[in-house]
């Protein structure tokens, strides 16, 4: 599941516990962006609106890592790390994806890696062509697996020192926080609310939304020939935003959205479940972001990419926030990757579904 | 024809023979009138007058019980052999969709190549038993009524639901997670359509049982207030007789006080044995059943739900966007099955169920210890160890719910024999009784015209 930021500020009408109410609390990640990137003037109110925003969310953040977890450690490192760094995350807030530079240096937490000997990643195990399991073998498979293992090759010498923890979605954060593991690589969209709670690298992957429907059909991408049409999107996610300002005349709302009579058809707790609805022909297209719509279009032949995409994001690493040493070794290696293994790996695992792309995206590095 | 018509109509009648003896003036009802005069005026018209009353009294109240019971028994058969086994397979109904729903998802998790064949083939057990009972309830039910249109869902829904389980296994199969998708999607479907269906129908025919058991319990007021009212007058008659002859006793009529009391005393005690039996099957049984019924379908819940933890991987949070759904579902399982198991505790009445519940609550106990074993092995990243520890053959959180899930089947047995037994006894506290009554009236009203028949002897 993708949630990503909305790169153009919305009005600003929405901010605060309207913003809440709208996106039903289940984004808390996409709550956190609206606030933060609301067309609020000036660095000072910037900042000012982070430090809120980090005390308004805490409440949140602990209830998902009570949730599934009980009240452990990672809830009261999110904390101290939210509260910490308000205003270099405010500065930092109009180009997320810039890193810490490359460096080769060793640091406290390389050490205790090599120490242990294995580098222990965060990864999706349900995510096709990006992290997912192979039934056969039972070994994890895709992109971000194998730059999870580039990584580790670069650390310990070995693609094969590697732990992969399968983590879900709302986990991604609280398992970095609590140490449980190292590093996620786990098509996780760099934004403004998540730079402030955990370390990124630079973008190694450049995303959009897209329009997915079948091969025949007379869909030809997010434009006119929507209309009239059933257009399936996750809950609340950037897709469900684009379309709520423009959806050029399609249908993409279930009669009883938000309650508990929700027919769960056209807006679906999980972009993978758009797919389903389209086979079983519920749905016409899908809106999403267009890694995960080559992740449905490579499950199903009979569907593909239609149009191009029409908003812009980055995947990246992330780290616990404060391991520079590890960030630094990330964008290193990302660096090397960026040569040749990376089209190797987006030819062997996407290109077929998601053509076009002629390489990964420039790195941006904060200035020291 | 030939000859004319006068020559049939020629020989007249002569005027010879009188007419008919004069009438009395004022016609036949005038005639009944001065009948009863006579017979209220004189000794042996109000004799047979009594005579009437009385054997219609009886005979009306050997009917009245006859028919009386005889719709009480009707109501009780019912109950035993009706009503009761439709709402308990109604409970199969529920109980099997809820059941293949979990084997479904154990079966998933598993893996494609790993999926145990007892678990596909307890899936599939599910659903043909599913469809079976299905048929059958149709059978019994209106196409209009409540249940016929549950059944109508459930029919409709079915087929859906095991086509997005095929899909989910052969998408599995070739390791495509759409798979999961399609199971979740079906396992929305059972929870949010045929469940829901499944339990309307239930409570339908549950609601048809509770309606067959107050007929059968009902006091059969009419034929005990005819019965006393034909055993009052057959006091008052005799006590009559006595003030006028001195004779004490009159044989036939003391014959029908005999046979009216019987009657009488049947009819209450058999009665109150048939109630007490339907009354034993209500609160002993059939609450029990309901109970443990809705406690093996929380536990099928909470199982399906805990095997979806694993297989969405997080994909699916809460309305709330804090926690994740199957996870909060399955602790919402498990408390309902918890309080369930309370009360059930609470209703077991003898050591027998008692032991069985205590068992299924061990396995709670032990279910919830183990969950939070992989909870932290899940968190902690170790994704195969927590499979295993829901589904492995030891140790596993399956192999605790397959001890509730067999405790709550054996319980279940248990308390559908006590309902069974104490049905069956008062359905036949009722047996014979509506032709005993029948018979008894009869006797009653010959021994009161014979003996009216004797006092009227006397004035011959």
């Amino acid at each position: 599941m993708t949630d990503t930021t909305t790169a153009a500020a919305g009005s600003g009408s929405a901010a605060g516990p309207g913003a809440r109410e709208r996106s039903r609390g289940r984004f808390r990640d996409r709550f956190r962006d609206r606030i933060s990137l609301r067309g609020w003037g000036g660095v000072g109110g910037m900042a000012a609106v982070c430090a809120l925003t980090a005390v308004t969310l805490l409440p949140l953040s602990r209830g998902a890592g009570n949730a599934v977890t009980g009240p452990g450690p990672g809830s009261g490192s999110a904390r101290s790390a939210a509260l910490a760094s308000p205003a270099a995350a405010g500065e930092s807030c109009t180009a997320p994806e810039t890193s810490l530079p490359p460096s080769t240096a060793g640091g406290p937490n390389i050490a205790e890696i090599e120490k242990r000997g294995k580098l222990i990643v965060g990864v999706d195990q349900n995510s096709y062509r990006w992290g997912y399991r192979d039934p056969v073998s039972d070994d994890l498979k895709g992109f971000d697996i194998d730059l999870a293992r580039a990584i580790a090759e670069n650390i310990l010498g070995s693609r094969d020192a590697v732990i992969f923890r399968a983590i879900p979605t709302n986990q991604r954060i609280p398992a970095l926080n609590s140490d449980t593991v190292d590093l996620v690589v786990r098509t996780m969209t760099i934004n403004c609310a998540r730079a402030e709670q955990v370390a990124f690298s630079t973008a190694y992957f450049e995303v959009g939304q897209q329009v997915l429907a079948s091969k025949g059909s007379d869909i030809t991408g997010y434009d006119a020939s929507l209309k009239g049409k059933r257009v399936c999107s996750a809950e609340g996610s950037t897709a469900y935003e684009a379309l709520e300002k423009n959806a050029f005349g399609a249908v993409f709302r279930d009669a009883h959205d938000g309650g508990p009579a929700d027919e769960d058809i056209l807006t679906v707790p999980n972009q993978l479940d758009c797919l389903v609805r389209l086979q079983e022909g519920l749905a016409d297209a899908v809106v999403t972001d267009n890694a995960l719509a080559a992740g449905q279009a490579a499950q199903d032949p009979a569907v593909e990419l239609k149009g191009r995409r029409f908003t812009s994001e980055y995947y990246g690493v992330a780290a616990k926030l404060g391991k520079d040493d590890l960030v630094r070794r990330v964008n290193h290696v990302l660096e090397e990757y960026r040569e040749a293994a990376w089209k190797k790996a987006y030819r062997h695992w996407l290109a077929d579904d998601l053509p076009g792309i002629s390489g990964p995206p420039a790195p941006k590095y904060r200035q020291p | 024809m030939t000859h004319p018509p006068q020559v049939r109509s020629a020989p007249h009648p002569a005027p010879g023979p009188a007419p008919a003896p004069a009438r009395p003036p004022g016609g036949p009802v005038a005639e009944a009138g001065s009948r009863l005069r006579a017979a209220v005026t004189t000794e042996p018209g109000r004799l047979r007058l009594i005579g009437a009353v009385l054997a219609a009294l009886v005979v009306a109240f050997g009917a009245v019980t006859a028919l009386e019971v005889s719709d009480r028994a009707a109501a009780a058969e019912d109950v035993v052999s009706g009503s009761q086994p439709l709402s308990a397979d109604a409970a199969s109904v529920y109980r099997s969709l809820a059941d293949a729903d979990t084997a479904a998802s154990s079966g998933f998790l598993a893996g494609a190549v790993k999926e145990p064949a007892s678990v596909r083939e307890r899936y599939e057990k599910d659903i043909a038993l599913a469809s079976e009972l299905l048929i059958k309830a149709a059978t019994n039910t209106e196409g209009s009524s409540e249940s016929g249109r549950q059944i109508a869902t459930l029919n409709k829904e079915l087929p859906v639901y095991t086509g997005r389980i095929e899909a989910a296994r052969a998408h599995n199969r070739q390791g495509l997670p759409l798979g999961g998708a399609y199971l979740r999607f079906a396992n929305e479907q059972m929870t949010k359509v045929l469940l829901p269906a499944a339990q309307k129908l239930y409570d339908a025919e549950t609601a048809r049982l509770h309606q067959d058991d107050e007929e059968a319990s009902r006091w059969p007021v009419l034929s005990v207030a005819v019965g006393l009212a034909a055993l009052g007058a057959l006091l008052w008659a005799q006590r009559r007789t006595y003030l006028r002859t001195n004779r004490v006793f009159n044989h036939g009529l003391l014959a029908t006080t005999a046979a009216t009391t019987a009657a009488l005393l049947w009819l209450t005690v058999g009665h109150t044995l048939a109630r007490d039996g339907l009354t034993e099957a209500r609160e002993h049984g059939q609450r029990s059943l309901e109970v443990l019924n809705d406690s093996r379908i929380s536990s099928l819940k909470a199982r399906a739900n805990e095997n979806l933890v694993l297989v969405a991987r997080g994909a699916v949070l809460t309305d709330d966007g804090k926690s994740d759904k199957y996870e909060t579902e399955y602790g919402a399982g498990m408390a309902e099955l918890g309080k369930g198991l309370d009360r059930a505790g609470k209703l077991a009445d003898d050591d027998g169920a008692r032991a069985l519940v205590a068992a299924a609550g061990a396995g709670v106990r032990e279910w919830r210890d183990r969950h939070q074993e992989v909870s932290s092995t899940d968190r902690a990243g170790n994704y195969e160890g927590a499979v295993r520890k829901v589904i492995g053959a030891e140790g596993s959180t399956g192999e605790s719910f397959d001890t509730v899930d067999k405790a709550l089947e054996k319980a279940l047995a248990h308390e559908q024999s006590e309902f069974t037994r104490a049905a069956r006894d008062g359905r036949d506290a009722l047996g014979g009784l509506p032709a005993g009554a029948a018979v008894l009236g009869l006797l009653g009203a010959v021994g009161a015209i014979l003996g009216i028949n004797r006092r009227l002897s006397e004035y011959r």
